[in-house]
């Protein structure tokens, strides 16, 4: 009787300890960029483009690597959504068979673990031998592909969740299968996709390697679908290895900025998803 | 001439039969309970009856179901057809993630009945079971069937015929999942007849239920059966009693007996009939 309430013991204090783990990682992280970012964070680094010497500590901002990394992240997860979608459906059961979608479920899983870098040499041979250059376009194309597993397989599993008794009601109504996808099943699964093409979001905004090759970098804001744009977690990247301790300090700033772009959109999705629960089937 | 008449139906999964030459011809506009103890193939049987049963895998049918004379497992058949015919109503309620409104139009709309249609079909329907025999003394309906807001007044139709109207006629555009679970399966029963079916299948629709709810719901299906066929699974033996015109008695997959309701609960041929009626077995 003892050793059960003991083992009971144990696990509680096991699970208590990796939460405050998790917490204190995350702690940690906001600590180091506040205390180091924070003093150099001002409107300028909001609003204003390098100027001359920016790199060397003199005037200006990166508001053409934030313009740049949500253009890069807004496209890359809108075009992944576009490809997604209909993907994540497909593995459903009344579609694919069984075992398409297992083997479709298993490449994305492999394509969920390859480095980003793999991604950006792969987009750097597939822009070159197209000739195209380091632009937006190459950028977000790039930034979708790694986006796509993760999106798919977030989105599948909520679609997976749904009671099959619902979508049955469906049918028994003389509803076909794509009419019970598209009124019932996605009705039902959009809060969970909310969240699945946050994920993606949040990857894709926060990845340097992939877009290194791919979209380049430019002091300037992004003009054009073809032109080179710059990116935050370049731009910390470029700010951090220089010997300069200003202009280390902005790269935390910077980090800082990112940090809250991706709260921001948290909460936001938070928000969407709140609201489009409402007609839920629990 | 019956709706439905079975002969030799059987089916299986994989190498377990489920049903067994099942032969018998379901009266028309009566309520037939089909009886028996759980696991003996009553929701297949009934699944069957409008092919619910094919959305599980590995199954497979023989025999024959005719209904109006055709074969519904013909190759050819149309099955979306079917389905409008019978309508079903599952054990447990599931609303559609939508409006109370939406849900009652749902199936209208995905079969593309609008406008002088959804009058004609209404209209008929109101011969046998007039509007006002389904308001409360003294009230009137409130809808008028004017042109463009034929849905709204099919809307209260169909919520009347369900006897759900008074509880809902003030938040119509609520969702759907905020009813409670008895009027959840009033609802379910007002977007089933709103297809306008000429044949009801309800999969132990009470047993969700509290008793309260569950007499509503015995209720209506009296009022029903004049114009429509009705069967019900049911394994609780006092509801089959009192609601069943015609019973069939299931017994690990065999049609051990069927016949009207006065006869085979008074004076049971069978001997495993005579031991379930009498509650020996269950």
């Amino acid at each position: 009787m003892k050793s059960r309430k003991i083992e009971e013991f144990v696990f509680k204090v096991l699970m208590i300890a990796s939460v405050t783990l998790v917490l204190c990682i995350l702690a940690g992280i906001l600590i180091v960029i506040v205390m180091r970012g924070a003093s150099s964070l001002n409107l300028a680094m909001l609003i204003r483009t390098p100027e001359g010497g920016y790199y060397l500590g003199k005037g200006g901002g990166i508001a053409n690597a934030i313009v740049g990394s949500l253009c890069l992240a807004f496209g890359a997860s809108m075009l992944s959504f576009l490809f997604g979608l209909p993907i994540a459906f497909g593995l459903q059961k009344e579609y694919l068979g069984r075992r398409l979608a297992r083997m479709t479920r298993l490449s994305l899983d492999i394509l969920w673990g390859i480095p980003s870098i793999v991604y950006g040499a792969f987009g750097f041979i597939i822009m070159v031998y197209l000739g195209l250059r380091a632009s937006l376009l190459g950028g977000i194309i790039t930034l979708a592909l790694l986006m796509l597993p993760i999106m798919i397989r977030s989105i599948e599993e909520v679609i997976r969740m749904t009671p099959s008794e619902l979508k049955e009601i469906s049918y028994a109504l003389g509803a076909t299968r794509i009419e019970t996808t598209f009124t019932v099943v996605l009705r039902q699964a959009l809060p969970g996709m909310v969240t699945g093409v946050l994920l993606a979001f949040g990857r894709g905004i926060g990845d340097a390697a992939s877009i290194l090759f791919t979209a380049g970098y430019t002091d300037y804001l992004p003009r054009s679908l073809f032109e080179p744009v710059a990116s935050l977690p370049l731009a910390i990247f470029f700010q951090v290895s220089t010997p300069i301790p200003e202009v280390q300090q902005r790269a935390y700033a910077s980090a800082l900025i990112l940090l809250m772009i991706v709260v921001l959109i948290s909460f936001v999705s938070r928000l969407l998803s709140r609201r489009c629960s409402r007609h839920i089937v629990r | 001439m019956p709706h439905i008449s079975l002969s030799n139906l059987t089916i299986a999964y994989g190498n377990h039969h489920v049903l067994q030459n099942i032969t018998v011809e379901i009266p028309n506009n009566q309520i037939t309970a089909i009886i028996g103890p759980s696991g003996c193939g009553k929701t297949t049987l009934l699944k069957s009856l409008n092919r619910l049963v094919d959305l599980y895998e590995e199954i497979k049918v023989a025999g024959e179901v005719r209904i109006d004379g055709v074969n519904i497992y013909d190759p050819k058949a149309d099955i979306l057809a079917l389905r409008k015919k019978v309508g079903f109503l599952s054990q447990k309620p599931y609303p559609l993630p939508m409006s109370i409104y939406d849900n009652i139009t749902f199936g209208p709309r995905i079969h593309g009945i609008d406008g002088k249609n959804l009058l004609d079909q209404i209209q008929k329907l109101e011969k046998h079971i007039p509007i006002d025999s389904l308001c409360p003394n003294g009230r009137q309906k409130e809808t008028t069937p004017r042109k463009n807001h034929e849905m709204a007044y099919l809307v209260e139709y169909y919520l009347r015929l369900a006897g759900l109207w008074e509880e809902v006629k003030e938040r119509l555009h609520a969702p759907a999942t905020q009813l409670s679970i008895g009027q959840q399966q009033r609802l379910a029963l007002a977007r089933a007849l709103a297809v306008e079916p000429e044949v009801i299948l309800a999969d132990e629709p009470t047993s969700a239920l509290d008793p309260i709810s569950a007499q509503l719901i015995e209720k209506q299906f009296k009022i029903l059966k004049n114009h429509y066929t009705i069967v019900v699974v049911t394994h609780i033996l006092r509801q089959a009693r009192r609601i069943a015109d015609y019973v069939m008695f299931l017994y690990l997959g065999e049609l051990v007996e069927h016949g009207p309701a006065h006869d085979f609960f008074n004076a049971p041929r069978d001997q495993k009939t005579r031991a379930y009626v009498s509650g020996e077995i269950s």
